[in-house]
């Protein structure tokens, strides 16, 4: 199904959560910030909410070093 | 109308530094307008703020904070001096951080951090070799008050997180994310984003080795949110964490607190 990440299309296996979604991008999801649908997301969150058709993703990721 | 050592004085056309020192401070020997040092020559204009000083002298508490606050860009430290910033995580950014808005002015900090300064700090790190083993907090409040004694310090030395940072920063005006680990980034930029709307934030990512300085972007997220980074340079073996790089970004937020303190962003 087509989603929306970071303002550009992708391709996302139906019903997918949002933490295995940020795993299949190689991120740890614990570094990344995730608005979905305009909402940011609890870190509890990551596990349960699914991604749907159309989705709107914007993800904040942090690198290590400061 | 001139103010000279911040007491007021009648301005009189073609006035010259040197004739005003003559009259009120034969042995001064630095001569500063309006913030910037100038000499004895100089004509003054009417609303000039002048200041008189003998090289060396000691100074009352009250005339040293005038004079530091001469320095400061007029109308800029008047704007700053009540602001509360908070700032968390005292390494190679939170350091450099607090540095710099101790320096413009910046009226209180809230420092937080629970470790101590160790040697590998020391490369990058606002603290000195006598500090090694004191908790950063201590360190960096005793660094501070040589800079500015006027400034007003609080610490925070345990462990922050999702839970206290909101109680821990409450009322803070803009809050400076200068964490190391990841992890800790983005929990402190999830908890302000829906824990603490009102706050100004400016976070870091992507600061680590020796890459073109111009990658370091500060990039808007929303309104008073901010990030500072490359984005990808992250700290590993081989790309360390370096004073110049991590001072670039520092720096880079340290001016977007700025801007958020005077409401320009």
């Amino acid at each position: 199904m087509k989603i929306i990440v970071n303002g550009e299309d992708r391709q996302a296996p139906p019903g997918i959560t949002v933490a295995a979604y940020v795993a299949t991008l190689g991120f740890d999801p614990e570094t990344v910030v995730v608005e979905l649908d305009g909402q940011i997301l609890g870190r509890f969150e990551y596990d349960e909410r699914r991604l749907a058709e159309g989705a709107e993703l914007e993800l904040i990721r942090f690198v290590g070093g400061g | 109308m001139l103010k000279v050592n911040e007491r007021p004085y009648e301005f009189t056309p073609g006035l010259r530094l040197a004739e005003l020192a003559r009259r009120l401070k034969p042995d001064a020997d630095v001569f500063i307008v309006n913030g910037f040092p100038v000499p004895p020559a100089t004509e003054l204009q009417d609303h000039d703020h002048c200041w008189l000083i003998r090289r060396g002298e000691k100074m009352g508490l009250e005339e040293m904070e005038r004079l530091l606050y001469a320095r400061h860009t007029p109308g800029v430290q008047a704007r700053i001096k009540d602001s509360r910033v908070g700032i968390m995580g005292l390494g190679g950014l939170g350091s450099v951080v607090a540095v710099a808005l101790a320096r413009i002015g910046v009226g209180g900090l809230l420092l937080a951090d629970y470790d101590l300064v160790e040697p590998s700090n020391l490369n990058r790190q606002q603290f000195f070799v006598d500090q090694v083993g004191m908790k950063k907090t201590e360190a960096l409040r005793q660094n501070l008050a040589r800079i500015n004694p006027y400034l007003r310090v609080e610490t925070f030395d345990q462990e922050l997180t999702e839970e206290n940072i909101p109680l821990v920063f409450a009322g803070v005006k803009v809050l400076v994310e200068c964490f190391d680990g990841p992890r800790m980034k983005a929990l402190a930029l999830r908890t302000a984003l829906t824990r603490m709307p009102e706050a100004g934030y400016v976070g870091a990512s992507g600061l680590a080795g020796y890459g073109e300085n111009d990658l370091i972007r500060t990039r808007r997220l929303r309104p008073h949110v901010y990030i500072v980074g490359d984005g990808e340079a992250e700290a590993r073996p081989g790309q360390g964490l370096m004073a110049p790089r991590v001072g670039i970004a520092a720096h880079h937020q340290a001016n977007q607190v700025l801007r958020l303190l005077l409401g320009l962003d």
